[in-house]
């Protein structure tokens, strides 16, 4: 249950796959044009309505409501061991006096 | 009575809204047929380059330290010849405001639209620009909006643009997430006539005036700490308007004599707008997607006539693969003690390798640096490449590298090479495709000075051209 005034995520197709007339690879033909925003929710609702937003510059906009209290989670990823390799190289090279 | 906002209605009342979101009809500057006067489009900004520089000063953009990268030209030495092996500066962009030189676009494009009394701005774009616009318009007090390309149809995103979506939000902004496609466009279009708001364009000719101060600002300190113009400047090349302004300023200047090199990463045979392929590409921006059609055809971006006329600048064109421009991040974070962004690292893989053409005495400027954080780094994107299904490995990148496939890192840096690029194809791209958006009339006397200019060739490689192509 989201309350009014909870800073939530909104989704909606803007353009169903079939609507798509611009020139596009056949992939992207069969996908729908999806976007996402964010904004105080203006009424009470469950995750899946229909809801209404006002964004932070105080745009309404309408769609599926699909998160409250959004957050990012990207990182700095996982361990990659190929830059240890890199660095260890450029010691070598630097400091070790060798080509 | 409300507008129709279906696709074709907004699409369709295109024109009107950007003349309403630009303030500035483009009419006037067109000659009805292929030419059209760029130099007055650019005059007319109505800013000398002071007054740029005073906007941007205001707004802590430009004055930006030039570093000296004397471990990477120390270990470029050991490739070159005895003797060879260039002096290699770093234009440090990562410190302007918003953390790279899209600020200098941004600040005067934010600027006019205070000026011009709009509310807000809007700007297209998935890169840096939009945390250079939202920064910009939280100095300035207007409100943003970005709108980004960000996602495949399964809501999965480069991390790279993702953190720029929450460097955006950070400043204050809306962002509008959207899936791939080009009909970023139609939404783009709808929300700047709902809003009434300004299009901070990353193509207007404010934003590339903007950019002119960097080239300014790189002759004089050359000529300060070297005392001498620089022998070649690098330029990270995606629209084109970073090599366009940049060497504006040079010429502005005087800096005649210096050679001006576009560098993209290599993604020759990924598809731009392919929802498959969005996400096996392990950079976002400064690459071929980009950077060979604005080159070819710089009229297709979101203003009707482009400011970044990158073909008219360029002495050279240069390709490098993806994973040199990782290796050389690693390398700069590593001999020089800077972490800074991959993908303005791109002119700095280019460089290593043509710094080894040049003498020990000779200088090259890459004109960027980029901020670095979470997402935006390359062990995320390489941890996201190999999540993807992308191998990863050690190896020759020249005979390797296959963009969507793999990500090939030097098995030494010596393998690191620039690729020159055809130029005079792309050349021949531009003089063919202008012909052909003017409804492939006769060109007049007039229409083959401007493509001379458009290709920095003369009239008879255009009339050449021309007749090589049936024209």
């Amino acid at each position: 249950m989201a309350k009014k005034g909870d800073w939530v995520r909104i989704h909606r197709v803007v353009l169903k796959a079939e609507e798509r007339t611009a020139k596009l690879p056949e992939d992207t033909k069969a996908c729908d044009l999806e976007m996402w925003t964010k904004g105080t929710l203006l009424a009470d609702a469950e995750i899946g309505d229909e809801v209404e937003i006002e964004t932070i510059v105080g745009r309404r906009e309408k769609g599926e409501l699909v998160e409250v209290g959004p957050y990012y989670t990207h990182s700095y990823g996982v361990f990659v061991p190929e830059i240890i390799e890199i660095d260890k190289q450029l010691r070598k090279i630097m400091k070790g006096g060798d080509k | 009575m409300a507008l129709a906002k279906d696709y074709a209605s907004v699409m369709g009342r295109s024109n009107e809204i950007q003349k309403k979101a630009l303030g500035l009809d483009y009419a006037g500057y067109e000659s009805g047929s292929i030419a059209f006067d760029y130099e007055a489009l650019m005059k007319d900004t109505g800013y000398t380059l002071e007054e740029i520089s005073r906007i941007q000063g205001r707004t802590a953009v430009g004055n930006t330290p030039l570093i000296e990268l004397r471990n990477l030209a120390a270990l470029s030495r050991k490739y070159a010849k005895p003797g060879y092996g260039a002096r290699i500066f770093a234009k440090d962009e990562a410190a302007n405001a918003s953390g790279s030189f899209k600020a200098r676009r941004a600040a005067c494009a934010v600027a006019h639209a205070k000026k011009l009394g709009y509310k807000g701005v809007i700007a297209a774009t998935s890169g840096n620009y939009g945390a250079a616009v939202a920064s910009q318009a939280a100095m300035q007090g207007l409100d943003c909006i970005i709108v980004q390309e960000c996602y495949d149809s399964h809501q999965i995103g480069q991390p790279e643009i993702v953190e720029k979506a929450r460097k955006c939000e950070a400043y204050g902004a809306e962002v509008i997430q959207l899936t791939v496609g080009p009909e970023l466009f139609y939404t783009f279009l709808s929300v700047l006539e709902d809003t009434g708001y300004f299009n901070a364009s990353l193509y207007s000719p404010f934003g590339i005036a903007g950019v002119e101060t960097l080239g300014y600002e790189i002759a004089m300190q050359c000529r300060e700490l070297v005392g001498k113009d620089p022998e070649m400047v690098v330029c990270t090349n995606a629209g084109g308007g970073m090599i366009t302004g940049t060497a504006r300023g040079l010429q502005k200047a005087g800096a005649v004599g210096t050679k001006m090199v576009a560098a993209s990463i290599d993604l020759t045979g990924l598809s731009m707008a392919s929802d498959k392929q969005f996400n096996l590409k392990s950079c976002t921006t400064g690459h071929t997607g980009f950077g060979v059609p604005y080159a070819t055809d710089p009229d297709h971006s979101d203003v009707p006539r482009s400011a970044a006329r990158p073909l008219r600048y360029m002495d050279r064109y240069v390709t490098v693969k993806q994973g040199e421009v990782m290796y050389m991040t690693e390398a700069l974070a590593n001999l020089e003690g800077i972490e800074r962004g991959p993908a303005g690292n791109t002119a700095l893989a280019a460089a290593f390798s043509l710094a080894q053409e040049l003498p020990e005495d000779a200088v090259i400027v890459i004109s960027e640096t980029e901020y670095t954080g979470a997402g935006k780094h390359i062990q995320p994107q390489l941890a996201f490449a190999r999540e993807h299904g992308i191998d990863i490995h050690f190896g020759n990148p020249a005979q390797e590298d296959k963009p969507g496939e793999n990500v090939i890192l030097p098995a030494d840096p010596g393998m690191i090479k620039a690729e020159d690029a055809d130029l005079n194809r792309f050349r021949e791209s531009l003089i063919r495709k202008a012909v052909k958006k003017a409804g492939g009339v006769t060109p007049t006397e007039a229409d083959l000075k401007f493509l001379a200019e458009e290709t920095k060739t003369d009239i008879a490689f255009v009339k050449n051209t021309l007749e090589k192509l049936g024209l």
